[in-house]
């Protein structure tokens, strides 16, 4: 049970296919992260269908955060919101429910970056200062690192984002997404078995990548039926991870930095962490992985991230609440950070 | 290479480890790419045999263009080492930020100069950032690390080029980032022209578009 003199913030995360509502103390400690992820019949997240998704399901993820947490809406200080990057439909669904929930508490409201909360709620749950981050997930793939004010991008994909890459190929190959199993821990399962390493596009350019060109190489020898299928995924993770991993350890060695976080919700992927540690290790440099509860898309995040900001000056007013589809990460101001 | 005398560990960089040494009376760096433990060794092998035949080989041909690029004496493929003068200088990324605005200007437009040649002559350098130009100590800025370069002579190629070279001032040096990238277009314009760098411009354009997240920068443009 919550001190009941500690107030608390609530986040509200919408950016995609998970809706998600957190609970954090101000002094960062989660009381509840209850989410619902959408799961479409077929093909990829259709935005509209998510957000109908998550329109449905706001009030039982809400009152389940609230009665995880042990507090009632009074309790509350604070509502923060992801503000954006992400799907528009999705994203306002979640600004919709933050902005009247923050009017009713009469409580200040903050937007908050999706990207730095994947960061932020890296380094509260994993104790990193100063990391050397990979955020890789379905929508986000980047190498970054803090720099005079700012989460700066040291690098990117130029085209599609990790996850997104592995989850076409999945549903190319006839995975199904299923509770508790996204594509990607099908895909990994798969790639366990994988025994021959097929020769695909591997595209490093400086410390940015490029994924589009793997995934279709991948999706034609799919579609030729000619190679194993466990030979495929353990190829393309393979390829695509040795690149991320490749421009993760350009950044470590360009910034100098003794730490490396791995967030996002590809972190859950083992062969990841185990690319990622061993760069870490060569570089003297500490490994950190976000647990897999935060790996995804959370409410936790918002909320702590929404403190963060919060204690920090930040506020938003409803008429500025408006989302942003395509904030970058590099375009936030993060005070909180030293 | 038993014509080595000794070697100190110079920069254990991402790719490679750098040593200095001494070779046949002359200072020498000898670039290894180390075997790295974390991608399957037969792709490690491939990755890091390509960048030792092809770095050597796009040196030559930027050198060709009129790039300084330092001189290779011996490539090593077996071990996936390249052995190469030793230039003596000082590395842009260190500079920039020491030097008056004027200085940098004249040092942006001269390394927009430098990529104009190299990419009239089709060559892709490929991972354009300050720590891979070096100023030497007769003036001349020297471009090293060709490891992820090739040759093409494409507008896509060449827009890439570029916006990585952007990219990477917008991390490292965000104080003057937009000065210093217009300064290298213009130099870069004065070689290649101002038709044919105002392509390369759209391309670099649309390169940002592609990307993730870049609606503030879509404005902008």
């Amino acid at each position: 049970m919550k001190d009941p003199t500690e107030v608390c913030c609530l986040g509200v995360e919408s950016t995609a296919d998970d809706f998600g509502v957190g609970i954090s103390t101000l002094k960062g400690e989660i009381l509840a992260n209850a989410s619902s992820g959408y799961i479409p019949e077929e093909g990829g997240i259709h935005p509209r269908e998510a957000a109908r998704h998550h329109a449905e399901v706001a009030d039982t993820v809400l009152r389940e955060a609230l009665s995880k947490a042990g507090i009632k809406p009074r309790d509350l200080a604070l509502i923060a919101f992801s503000q954006g990057p992400g799907l528009g439909p999705c994203l306002r669904t979640g600004a919709t429910v933050a902005r009247a929930l923050a009017a009713y508490l009469n409580v200040p409201l903050v937007g908050v970056n999706h990207s730095v909360a994947h960061i932020e709620i890296g380094k509260l749950e994993t104790g990193a200062v100063d990391p050397v981050t990979l955020y890789v997930s379905g929508g986000n793939t980047l190498v970054s690192a803090f720099d005079s004010g700012r989460y700066r991008v040291f690098g990117e994909t130029l085209d599609i984002a990790l996850g997104n890459c592995l989850d076409v190929f999945a549903r190319e190959a006839g995975l199904k997404h299923k509770r508790g199993m996204p594509l990607g821990a099908a895909l990994e399962k798969l790639a366990a078995n994988g025994e021959k390493l097929i020769s695909l596009p591997y595209v490093v350019k400086g410390m940015d990548i490029s994924l589009s060109g793997l995934l279709t190489a991948a999706t034609t020898l799919l579609r030729k039926g000619e190679c194993r299928l466990e030979d495929l995924c353990y190829s393309l993770q393979e390829t695509a991870f040795s690149m991320v991993t490749e421009v993760t350890e350009r950044a470590l060695a360009h910034t100098e930095k003794k730490e490396v976080l791995l967030t996002g919700g590809v972190a859950a992927n083992r062969r990841l962490q185990s690319m990622l540690g061993i760069i870490a290790e060569e570089h003297n440099a500490r490994f950190n992985v976000v647990p897999r509860e935060f790996a995804t898309d959370n409410g936790a995040m918002i909320a702590w991230t929404g403190v963060l900001a919060y204690t920090h000056g930040a506020v938003t007013p409803v008429e500025e609440s408006f989302v942003k589809l395509r904030w970058r990460l590099d375009r936030v101001d993060v005070p909180w950070v030293k | 290479m038993g014509e080595v005398a000794s070697q100190t560990l110079l920069k254990k960089g991402a790719e490679a480890s750098l040593y200095l040494a001494a070779w046949h009376e002359k200072r020498v760096v000898i670039k290894a790419r180390l075997p790295k433990k974390y991608r399957p060794a037969e792709l490690d092998e491939k990755i890091r045999g390509y960048r030792t035949v092809h770095e050597p080989q796009l040196m030559h041909e930027a050198k060709k263009a009129g790039v300084p690029t330092p001189t290779i004496f011996l490539v090593d493929v077996k071990n996936a080492a390249i052995t190469m003068e030793f230039v003596e200088g000082k590395q842009v990324k260190q500079l920039l930020g020491n030097i008056s605005k004027k200085e940098r200007q004249e040092l942006c437009v001269k390394i927009g100069e430098l990529i104009g040649k190299m990419h009239k002559h089709g060559v892709i350098h490929g991972d354009l950032t300050t720590s891979n130009m070096i100023l030497g100590v007769e003036g001349k800025i020297f471009l090293v690390d060709f490891g992820l370069g090739e040759k093409n002579a494409e507008l896509e190629a060449r827009g890439v080029d570029l916006h990585l070279m952007k990219r990477a001032l917008q991390s490292t040096h965000y104080q003057f980032a937009e000065e210093c990238f217009e300064a290298v277009m213009k130099g870069y314009s004065a070689v290649l022209g101002a038709e044919e760098a105002g392509k390369v411009l759209e391309k670099i354009r649309e390169i940002d578009r592609r990307g993730r997240y870049v609606a503030e920068r879509r404005e902008e443009a």
